[in-house]
């Protein structure tokens, strides 16, 4: 690689795992209740892809870091002040909803127009990061559809490890069925990957490359478009959280001699 | 209504049994539906389905889809949908055609959607359900623009049988350019046999918490001991293995930690959400986004020190209140006397 790699990672924001969601009628749509004000954490998998992508950026000399980001822009600035401490990149901002029942067609659409439209993309070095699904719409489809929109041929979908080679070739692990890998050469960029866990621990919070990175974050964000992302064709029907409480039996005073036996006999069963 | 069940074969020319239940599936509508077929032994495989009453079987067997390489599949699920010409495309959602199928429905301007898990048909219309938010919130919905492809999730069907015969698949030819081919398959990379902990047709699942790995009642933590009691059960219930994320965070963080144990593992909000008749969990905390992770596990049962867990707040069937370590052994003592 002569030249490095332009990475461009697709990830938004997500409700933190930890809040209690309940689905409601918008005028829009399905929605969560008191969407706007709960926390929002960047999605998980595309926090992977994130790392990932600055850990291949500091490898391949020469290489550049974009994060383009679809959500609400003022949720998008809270949620900038802990990643942006996280790994050096540019952010692309695009101002529109991130809820998990808008279309991903519609979000594709907006993604690949923002990343069309960096300066100085060049295709040939151009490798398309993000989540292989998100914590919200869970489609596991907008990496894709951003890929053919931007013509590029060569996909990978749950990945967890690439390895460039000097010629800018890259061998990429995906995730399949029954806990297995399958192993692909690609012959170079462009690429889309979208990432499963990775191999590489959350990057502590470092101050230094938040404030190098925040001076880009808040004029992309004063200039964020707007993506109207909606529903798109979908005519929802219910959106519920089925009741699953379980009367659970808690057995407290048992040996361990008792217990064993009623889950070998269970497990038997 | 026209309906293509769009179906991709194995390495060995089988079809997978993902492809059975979307023969169910679209079996299910009612409706004249034609089955499509890509891969090495298309041709063969379409034989094995022969009753399932297709109005007509095409295949794609060209050497170029015998890898499943995005590319090449995506130019042949495009062709036969050309060819088809359907409103509605059932397909399985695997791996292989969870890559490739998004792009396809850009490509032949079609909507898609995936995670599938129920379907029903009135007249022309077609309604699904899916679940958004990691499982969390279960959604109906429809479209009206066609082609609408619709994967679905494994196990949600029943898997189709019946009789196998001659189908005379039709041949679809396909032009697979040059750059297609960019990416070579090299493999599959998987664990040694007697290595493999995931198995998704287990009918347990084994789920790991970061207690195992914590200090014990002497003060210390028992790593290597944890992993021997795990490994033994496995070994004799052929169960599968699950993981809390707290439990691989502490191997990606280079913590000590149980060896066998990677992300694949990992079941809940930012891991798998497999179907086993039961589960039982050992030393998970059982908090909402581990929850999710249990969403199709039928019986649930856990071990766990603290009775205010959040397994015990309606998630498991029963929670025993014990030492896992101290339990799995006598788990694994009665199995061995039990001969398994």
């Amino acid at each position: 690689m002569t030249q490095g790699f332009q990475i461009v990672v697709c990830g938004s924001l997500v409700p933190d795992p930890l809040q209690t969601l309940e689905p409601v009628t918008t005028p829009q749509g399905p929605g969560l209740k008191n969407e706007t004000m709960l926390p929002s954490v960047l999605d998980p998998w595309s926090a992977h892809a994130l790392f990932e992508a600055a850990h291949l950026a500091k490898q391949v000399a020469g290489s550049k870091v974009w994060l383009v980001s679809l959500g609400p822009k003022a949720k998008l600035q809270q949620l900038m002040m802990t990643v942006a401490q996280k790994v050096p990149f540019e952010l692309v901002a695009l101002d529109g909803s991130a809820s998990g029942f808008t279309d991903a067609h519609g979000v594709a659409a907006a993604l690949a127009d923002a990343i069309a439209a960096i300066p100085g993309l060049d295709k040939s070095r151009l490798l398309v990061f993000g989540g292989c699904a998100s914590a919200s719409r869970d489609a596991g489809v907008t990496m894709q559809l951003v890929g053919e929109r931007l013509g590029i041929r060569d996909q990978f979908a749950g990945v967890d490890e690439i390895k460039v080679r000097e010629d800018g070739a890259f061998t990429v692990l995906e995730r399949i069925e029954g806990g297995q890998y399958l192993a692909s050469t690609c012959a170079g960029a462009p690429a889309v990957l979208a990432w499963a866990t990775g191999n590489l621990p959350e990057p502590p919070n470092n101050p230094q490359i938040g404030m190098a990175n925040m001076r880009g974050v808040m004029p992309a964000l004063m200039k964020a478009k707007p993506a109207p992302a909606g529903v798109g064709g979908i005519v929802y029907g219910k959106t519920e959280i089925p009741a699953q409480k379980r009367q659970t039996r808690i057995v407290k005073d048992a040996s361990a001699d008792e217990i064993a036996r009623e889950i070998v006999e269970w497990v038997k069963g | 209504m026209k309906i293509l069940a769009l179906l991709h074969t194995q390495a060995d020319g089988s079809l997978p049994k993902a492809a059975y239940e979307t023969l169910t599936a679209a079996t299910s509508l009612g409706q004249p539906f034609v089955v499509g077929v890509i891969g090495a032994g298309a041709a063969a495989a379409a034989d094995a389905v022969a009753g399932c009453g297709a109005a007509e079987f095409l295949a794609v067997g060209d050497e170029a889809v015998s890898q499943p390489r995005y590319a090449t599949d995506a130019a042949a699920a495009a062709a036969l949908i050309q060819a088809a010409g359907p409103e509605i495309v059932l397909a399985p959602g695997t791996a292989r055609f969870a890559r490739c199928l998004p792009g396809v429905a850009h490509r032949v301007g079609a909507q898609v959607d995936t995670h599938i898990v129920a379907l029903c048909g009135e007249g022309g219309a077609v309604h699904a359900q899916r679940w958004f938010y990691r499982q969390r919130i279960l959604g109906s919905f429809s479209r009206a623009a066609r082609p609408w492809m619709l994967l679905l999730d494994g196990g949600a069907q029943p898997a189709w049988q019946g009789a196998s015969g001659a189908a005379h698949a039709k041949a679809v030819a396909v032009a697979f350019a040059a750059e297609d081919q960019r990416t070579a398959v090299t493999g599959i990379q998987a664990p040694a046999a007697d290595a493999q902990t995931i198995r998704p047709d287990a009918a347990l699942l084994f789920v790991a918490g970061a207690g195992w790995t914590k200090k014990q009642k002497d003060g210390q933590s028992h790593i290597g001991d944890a992993g021997a009691l795990i490994q033994t059960f496995l070994r004799k219930t052929q169960a599968s293995l699950g993981s809390s994320k707290s439990l691989v965070d502490i191997q990606s963080e280079g913590q000590e930690t149980l060896s066998f144990m990677s992300h694949m593992n990992q079941v809940g909000q930012t891991g798998s959400t497999p179907r086993h008749p039961k589960g039982l969990a050992t030393c998970c905390h059982g908090e909402e986004p581990h929850a999710v992770g249990w969403r199709f596990i039928n019986e649930r049962r856990a071990v766990n020190l603290d009775p205010n867990c959040g397994w015990a707040q309606g998630k498991a069937d029963v929670v025993y209140v014990a030492d896992a370590f101290e339990v799995m052994a006598k788990v694994n003592a009665l199995l061995e006397a039990g001969g398994q």
